[in-house]
């Protein structure tokens, strides 16, 4: 026992915490824009399996590791460009096209990785993204490896939340995106094509779940294999809810996730007896209680879910 | 030009729509198998003579296509109710575990063993399905997330108890669960084969399906709550009620699909006895219309592709996890075409 809360002094455990929330900051911030916009996203985990592995197999393949975050962004942002074609212009359930995507960009991720690279008994590697020690800050006790010597990715993550924070609550584009949520025939109103903004606003979500998806095979790992994404997909669409739809929430929400996960995963090693599925279950348990708190309380946005189709009511 | 919804469907455009669904699916992923470097006629050839050229690849196809039938019917009954239950493959391996674990030990002759432990399996199945359905009528939590965590919370159970409690001290390599009694296999449908007696279970369980849907009172009001809320409560249907009892027997459902493929396949469970069967029955059960005879025969489909696609892959070289990429198209492709069926172009 004594040592479950010894394990909190460790400094290693908070500097994963933020490694392992990075791309449930990135997922959660997709999933919050297409959302703010008015669509579910359910097509997230197969999208970050797909920034999965387009990122890694251009690194691999001789790319910069910054080409294999845009690639991912890319291919992202194309998978979402589909699930908005079917949803948005057409109206087809949001639900059942986003388990499409999901299903389609997981099973063409796994074919066109088997395709392009030779694998053995162990998955090729690359070279991921290395800690960088920030001049100057990463010499600050404790807070110092915490906070300032993380990946590039990371930063770019919290600077992700704060540019999304600011686009949607202090822009004409962030009203028109909210609007489009709440309510599409106002936007319409006021000369704006509520269809376009819907569009647009899915593309960049898909194309920052795409990057959370790379960030795993860039710089928490090095390798690309099945079924890697765990889930995150399904977890960030549970914060998306825990954070009533807001970026600052949403990257608390990460954060507490983050910790949790980092905090089983140590306690695994230091609590003998339990089996360690039980540890492993903890993330999964907590979502779901999260959102069973915030439910009754949820700001929904009104139109979330609800095809938009000109002139009708 | 503009979409006009048609008032009424005829059934000759419901019944051509999943086939001109599968054939853009095929189109599509012909382009995947070219880029291969392997003639897409020559790979589709291929899988149907991996999944219906011999009569041992028929019977694999219909082994297959056994749990396939009964995620299906789950997903199709929850899906008529706009009760998203994507949670199959969590209550598959919830049915499959219980079934086992009871019929390890479970002291009656077989042939009053196997109902019993069927029930068993699909009362787990149902009641996994159950709390999730809860918190949506008393939190209005989402059911789409709490369904699908489940599925890495029951797995990650599994492999637990597998682990533990109940891991087959003969099985080798693998953990596995103790298997079940050997007087509760399902007797073998044609001897020699893999093929068993499940799946007339399954064709059984689409029947009761239609029946429930077609014939009951509780059917009427699950296809009008799914049609429009607000005009079923109207009319006096309580909405709660039957939304419980869809998530009950929707559960129920592929609770038994996991309970057949023990009981006439695996005998005991592993945490990688389903390739996905509990996904691919929303697939099977949209490719369907929603409709239990239509299941049967979507799930035999999506069996023949399985089954079809890892032979294809060991003649040709293309990935078997092209299988995957059809399937996945096939959903999309078929949303696509039923919204054509239900709508028409005026001009």
């Amino acid at each position: 026992m004594i040592e479950a809360i010894e394990l909190l002094w460790n400094t290693n455990l908070w500097a994963a915490v933020l490694r392992i929330a990075t791309p449930l900051i990135f997922g959660v911030l997709g999933a919050l824009l297409c959302e703010r916009a008015g669509v579910l996203n359910l097509g997230i985990e197969g999208i970050m399996t797909m920034g999965a592995m387009t990122g890694w197999l251009t690194v691999y393949l001789g790319g910069d590791l910054w080409v294999g975050l845009s690639v991912a962004a890319l291919a992202g942002g194309l998978m979402g460009l589909l699930h908005a074609g079917l949803t948005v212009p057409l109206g087809l359930s949001q639900h059942v096209s986003g388990l499409g995507i999901t299903l389609l960009a997981s099973a063409l991720s796994y074919y066109l990785y088997r395709l392009i690279v030779e694998v053995g008994d162990l998955p090729p590697t690359i070279e991921p993204f290395r800690p960088l020690d920030i001049p100057v800050l990463s010499d600050i006790p404790i807070l110092g490896p915490i906070l300032f010597s993380q990946t590039m990715p990371t930063y770019l993550a919290l600077l992700s939340v704060a540019v999304i924070a600011y686009v949607l609550a202090r822009t004409p584009l962030g009203l028109a995106i909210r609007m489009t949520g709440e309510n599409p025939h106002a936007v319409e109103a006021q000369g704006l094509n509520p269809m376009r903004i819907r569009i647009g606003a899915v593309v960049a979500g898909s194309a920052l779940m795409g990057v959370g998806g790379a960030f795993l095979t860039t710089a928490a790992f090095n390798s690309f294999f099945p079924e890697m994404v765990q889930g995150r997909g399904w977890i960030c669409i549970a914060l998306v809810v825990f954070a009533s739809w807001r970026p600052g929430k949403a990257l608390i929400g990460a954060l507490l996730f983050a910790f949790f996960d980092a905090y089983q995963l140590r306690l695994q090693t230091a609590i003998d007896g339990v089996p360690y599925q039980l540890f492993l279950m903890a993330p999964y348990v907590l979502s779901i209680v999260a959102l069973i708190l915030v439910a009754r309380r949820a700001e929904v946005p009104a139109a979330l879910m609800a095809p938009y189709r000109r002139g009708e009511r | 030009m503009r979409l006009e919804r048609r008032g009424d469907v005829p059934l000759r455009i419901i019944i051509f729509a999943p086939f001109m669904a599968v054939l853009v699916a095929l189109l599509i992923a012909a382009f995947l198998i070219a880029a291969a470097g392997v003639n897409p006629l020559t790979a589709y050839v291929e899988l149907l003579r991996g999944a219906l050229g011999s009569r041992l690849a028929i019977t694999e196809m219909f082994t297959r296509a056994t749990p396939l039938i009964l995620t299906g019917l789950a997903a199709a009954v929850a899906f008529r109710a706009r009760l998203w239950n994507i949670g199959g493959e969590g209550q598959f391996f919830m049915g499959a575990l219980v079934t086992a674990w009871i019929g390890h030990s479970l002291a009656l002759p077989g042939v009053l063993g196997i109902p019993v432990l069927m029930v068993a399996g699909m009362a787990a199945g149902a009641a996994l399905l159950a709390g999730p359905a809860y918190l949506r009528l008393r939190f209005g939590v989402d059911e789409v997330v709490t369904t699908l965590l489940l599925n890495f919370i029951v797995i990650l159970f599994v492999g637990l108890m597998i682990e533990g409690p109940l891991r087959d001290p003969l099985a080798f390599g693998w953990p596995s669960s103790v298997p079940v009694d050997r007087d509760f296999r399902l007797p073998d449908l044609i001897p020699g084969t893999r093929l068993h007696t499940g799946l007339l279970f399954a064709i059984a369980a689409a029947g009761a399906v239609w029946l429930i849907f077609a014939r009951t009172v509780f059917g009427f009001e699950t296809r009008a709550a799914g049609l429009n809320p607000t005009a079923a409560a109207f009319a006096g249907v309580s909405l709660p009620r039957t939304l419980m009892g869809v998530a009950l027997l929707s559960g129920a459902l592929a609770g038994l699909a996991g309970s057949v493929e023990v009981l006439g396949v695996t005998a005991g469970v592993t945490t990688t006895m389903s390739p996905g069967f509990g996904y691919a029955g929303i697939v099977v059960a949209m490719l369907a219309a929603l409709h239990p005879a239509g299941v049967v025969a979507s799930a035999t489909f999506v069996a023949t592709v399985f089954v079809g696609a890892d032979a294809m892959s060991r003649a040709t070289g293309v990935p078997s996890f092209i299988a995957d990429v059809i399937v996945a198209l096939c959903l999309l492709t078929m949303i696509v075409a039923l919204l054509f069926a239900t709508y028409r172009v005026r001009r």
